[in-house]
């Protein structure tokens, strides 16, 4: 290591399934652990201080800004991230309909979005189309204009419930 | 940005909470509570916020008392770690059922659902919701210490600027809303909905039927601490019709006028007490049509 670690930590984290054991220092944010350390970069790190929102992932079933989590603090927690979404190189419905619904530009807040609104549909089945825009005002994009995200999460939800969008 | 360096310690009980704050701090130690970390962790990343030790409270949500939200001889009591969500998706007694209504104004989904409710008390922003419900339904602050456990009310709670009389050495166990306000209403204006309020208001109203006996007028952003306004209690106290829009203009007016509102080049004094009017007058017809029926 090229740098001293200051207080390191050794931590067993559940992420996607899987027990990992690291060894970081107390700052490392939970974002930078799973990028740097786990090697799962589909979680976005975009402002770093709670604003945009690329890099929210699941605690506990929750969406949560991974940069405003140290990893230290979500030992013991189950911690989904964007690479929980496809099976067997199989998009999810809700990364299918991102996609039929031209959800994304570039791409970099996409992660951000799937894991809110992953959390957001599993809290709140029944979610109507205003509640979606509400929830989805948590996170940033700069492409979209946001129309066609809700677009593809209210899809999602309706066809998850057996109705038409 | 990074966090600076910090050494990072569970507590695993109130006690032990209290036992790290104060031998930390004999050792020369700065250590600061991190619990839900929703407003610490953006003051760390900016390093406005530089603690060289957490303590971290999130092994005490094992702990039922401290997520615990209990009503009991006409009082809401809210564990330390309640976080904004649970008390957003709460069924609550219609006397506190603006606390509820209140949460959409706090921050963003993933920020409600670790925030906690002691952890922005404490934080003491001048515009944070909890801070003007405190104020609106007389919250009572139990905080233990090494000297054991103490209250304190929340008129005597702000100190102004991110400042309050909870001590470096304390621990907020749990919060207590003494006052209930069926009839009550806070809202607020921010450039974009989730951020931080350039002011917001929050009016609780006596009613005796559809007559005005009294009632609470609190706002934030006007002041370095949240504050009640004496001069538009006086009006409501003067009594009237709920309905009258000549009173929600005369509460309005003694709100906007009595304010002496901070004054920067992006938000002026004069749009700060426009803000005000407009806000006072909208919470206090919201709080006349509470609780809806």
């Amino acid at each position: 290591m090229s740098h001293p670690v200051n207080d390191p930590h050794l931590l067993t984290l559940s992420v996607n399934d899987a027990e990992h054991e690291v060894v970081v220092e107390p700052r490392r944010t939970l974002a930078d652990v799973l990028r740097h350390d786990l090697r799962l970069t589909g979680t976005h790190v975009g402002c770093e201080h709670g604003v945009c929102g690329a890099c929210t992932v699941l605690i506990d079933g929750a969406p949560a800004r991974a940069c405003l989590v140290f990893a230290v603090q979500a030992e013991g927690a189950d911690v989904r991230t964007v690479e929980s979404l496809a099976r067997d190189g199989e998009l999810s419905d809700l990364q299918q309909a991102f996609g039929d619904h031209h959800a994304l530009q570039c791409g970099f807040c996409t992660p951000g979005f799937l894991m809110l609104a992953e959390g957001v549909l599993a809290e709140q089945p029944d979610a109507s189309r205003e509640d979606i825009r509400e929830a989805l005002s948590a996170n940033l994009c700069r492409c979209t204009g946001y129309q066609t995200i809700v677009d593809a999460v209210h899809a999602t939800a309706c066809s998850r419930r057996g109705t038409n969008a | 940005m990074k966090p600076a360096a910090f050494t990072y310690h569970r507590a695993h009980d109130v006690a032990d909470a209290v036992g790290l704050l104060t031998d930390l701090a004999a050792a020369g130690e700065d250590p600061k509570i991190i619990a839900g970390g929703q407003s610490l962790m953006p003051m760390m990343t900016f390093r406005l916020a530089r603690p060289s030790a957490l303590v971290d409270l999130g092994p005490l949500r094992r702990v039922p008392a401290m997520t615990a939200i209990r009503e009991e001889a006409g009082a809401l009591t809210l564990g330390a770690l309640v976080t904004h969500h649970a008390v957003e998706t709460a069924t609550l007694p219609a006397g506190f059922a603006v606390l509820a209504r209140a949460m959409r104004w706090v921050g963003h989904l993933p920020i409600r659902s670790r925030g906690t409710v002691a952890g922005s008390l404490v934080h003491g922003d001048a515009t944070a919701e909890w801070c003007l419900l405190a104020l609106l339904l007389d919250a009572v602050v139990v905080a233990e210490g090494p000297g054991g456990r103490r209250e304190i009310p929340a008129d005597e709670l702000f100190h102004g600027f991110y400042a309050t009389a909870v001590e470096p050495d304390e621990v907020v166990v749990e919060v207590r809303f003494t006052r209930p306000a069926p009839h009550a209403a806070l809202t607020e204006f921010a450039r974009r909905h989730g951020d931080f309020a350039i002011v917001d208001a929050a009016v609780a109203l006596d009613l005796d039927g559809d007559r005005v006996t009294g009632g609470r007028v609190v706002l934030g952003g006007v002041a370095p601490a949240p504050v009640r306004v004496p001069e538009a209690e006086a009006v409501l106290a003067a009594g009237g019709d709920a309905g009258d829009d000549a009173l929600v203009a005369a509460v309005a007016d003694a709100a906007a006028t009595a304010i002496d509102p901070p004054d920067d080049p992006q938000t002026t004094a004069t749009y700060r007490r426009r803000l005000t009017r407009t806000l006072v007058a909208d919470a206090c017809r919201q709080a006349a049509r509470e609780p809806q029926r």
